[in-house]
């Protein structure tokens, strides 16, 4: 079953081409000197409508620490990824665990597009015109168990592939986790196109998970494998610093991480003056995910 | 004539002002880039970024003129003042596209040099490289006498403080700021041995 939940942020709040490119213009006209005030002004005229970033924007600006640290690695280095043929081991509670190839995964799953708002945790934003299928259609697919809480995560790991792994970031390989009520939410999907093109290699293909109410290092990228447990999963960066990054991680301009504020973020692709946005709770789906977090005390549980 | 003997006579013929003009090209270069789109969709990191790493690269050049003419004889002495100078007007101009550009708010800049250490150890390297700013002139040379040059010790904490503070800002473990590191304690470790090489050699 797919269609479970409506965008209210539809291809037409894209910036139009005409749109976009005036701002280049405006940009290129400012740097010639003729002033920075009207650029000013046209950044805080951008922060009124929510408006999904170009996709250079979202292909050439990631954080794939497998290829690099940089923000432009990922987009230079990911080319040398093999993402076909490309299997997906599904195990632990399911009734059907197993190599799953994902061209077979393509072919049950209904893609549908989602334009989400994307946080990242160090404090920038995007908005994203994803294309995918919800995770619990996957789930569902292998059968979770009854005894099953969450759900771990593993990202491929190709040191022939991946010139970002030689040096320890992180332990590799990238793993994450969720609770499964999370897993199954709606708003939870496993995101294999942007803009209606296969997703770049960049930003995880073949297949990556989504989760928009959660910083985005949750939204673990490339996966090789889906685990079902009854027990909380490791998860890469509470690994690295436990008390930086918390299992949870959830969206909250009220916890702060303890080296910078959450409370405000930097929207990608605002220009140098662009006016920083107050973060939402949930990054803006509370409406829908608030209930998943009843009776918790969140700056606990961050 | 050697080597050193030639460079030393270059040196002695390069103005300090053509360093200065040289290495301030970079920051107007690079807002340039800033401002149209050269530096990504997100420019206010990269150019915070980029101002705060040329500060420390000119900070380690500071302390490479010392041995230089110590372990080479190689005489920059002149040029030692510009490059701390330089790297002060690099540090500020850091500090200042992180406060106006990417923080934007007065309470939030107090708030962050008070809650976050990392913050709070750069904002200490600022403070300390004030002073030297303010007395890198021939009256004030005059006016200190021996004391100039203990005050001006201080950039040896300084560039420390620099070299943690961009340990500390970058997530996970990464290789470019310990290499920094490495090198400021190297070039820090030389001042540590004695002095004149010519006791070594009696």
């Amino acid at each position: 079953m797919a269609h479970r939940w409506t965008n209210t942020l539809t291809l037409n709040d894209a910036t139009p081409r005409d749109v976009f490119l005036n701002r280049r213009q405006l940009i290129a006209g400012a740097a010639a000197g003729v002033g920075l005030v009207a650029l000013a002004g046209q950044a805080r005229a951008q922060d009124a409508a929510l408006e999904p970033n170009s996709y250079e924007d979202i292909t050439q600006y990631n954080n794939y620490y497998e290829f690099g640290t940089g923000k432009t690695d990922p987009a230079a280095n990911a080319h040398t990824l093999t993402t076909s043929p490309w299997e997906v081991q599904i195990d632990g509670m399911v009734d059907k665990p197993g190599a799953y190839a994902m061209a077979d995964i393509m072919d049950a799953m209904t893609i549908e597009e989602r334009i989400y708002r994307f946080r990242c945790v160090e404090a920038w934003s995007m908005v994203i015109p994803w294309n995918g299928f919800e995770l619990a259609d996957l789930l569902d697919m292998a059968g979770v168990q009854s005894g099953a809480k969450y759900v771990a995560f593993e990202t491929a790991l190709r040191p022939d592939e991946m010139p970002g792994v030689r040096f320890p970031v992180l332990d590799w390989p990238y793993v994450e986790g969720l609770r499964l009520d999370e897993a199954m939410h709606p708003l939870t999907i496993m995101a294999t196109g942007i803009y209606g093109k296969d997703i770049p290699n960049q930003n995880g293909a073949p297949m990556r998970l989504v989760v928009p109410w959660k910083y985005g290092f949750k939204s673990i990228k490339s996966i090789v494998r889906i685990t079902l447990t009854d027990q909380e999963p490791p998860t890469s960066w509470n690994k690295a610093n436990a008390r930086e990054y918390g299992f949870y991680s959830n969206v909250n301009p009220e916890v702060s991480h303890p080296r910078w504020s959450q409370a405000s973020e930097r929207v990608v692709g605002g220009g140098l003056f662009a006016k920083r946005q107050p973060t939402l709770m949930f990054n803006g789906y509370e409406e829908e995910v608030a209930s998943l977090y009843e009776g918790m005390d969140l700056k606990a549980n961050f | 004539m050697s080597v050193v003997d030639r460079i030393n006579g270059f040196a002695r013929k390069v103005p300090t002002w053509a360093v200065y003009i040289l290495y301030i090209l970079p920051a107007p270069y690079f807002f340039y880039l800033a401002l149209t789109g050269g530096l990504g969709p997100d420019p206010v990191k990269p150019l915070e970024h980029e101002y705060g790493e040329i500060a420390l690269q000119l900070l380690i050049i500071g302390l490479c003129i010392t041995p230089l003419r110590q372990y080479f004889g190689l005489n920059l002495i002149k040029f030692r003042r510009t490059f701390g100078v330089l790297a002060f007007t690099y540090v500020t101009l850091h500090l200042l596209v992180w406060a106006v550009l990417d923080v934007q708010s007065i309470n939030r800049v107090v708030e962050d040099i008070i809650k976050r250490p990392y913050i709070t150890i750069g904002m200490a390297g600022f403070l300390l490289l004030l002073p030297l700013a303010l007395t890198s002139n021939n009256w004030s040379v005059r006016r200190l006498g021996p004391k100039w040059r203990q005050l001006h010790k201080l950039t040896y904490v300084a560039v420390i403080l620099g070299g943690v503070h961009y340990i500390w800002l970058v997530k996970g473990i990464q290789l470019e700021p310990l290499i920094y590191m490495a090198v400021i304690l190297g070039l820090l470790a030389l001042r540590l041995r004695p002095r004149k090489r010519a006791s070594a050699a009696a």
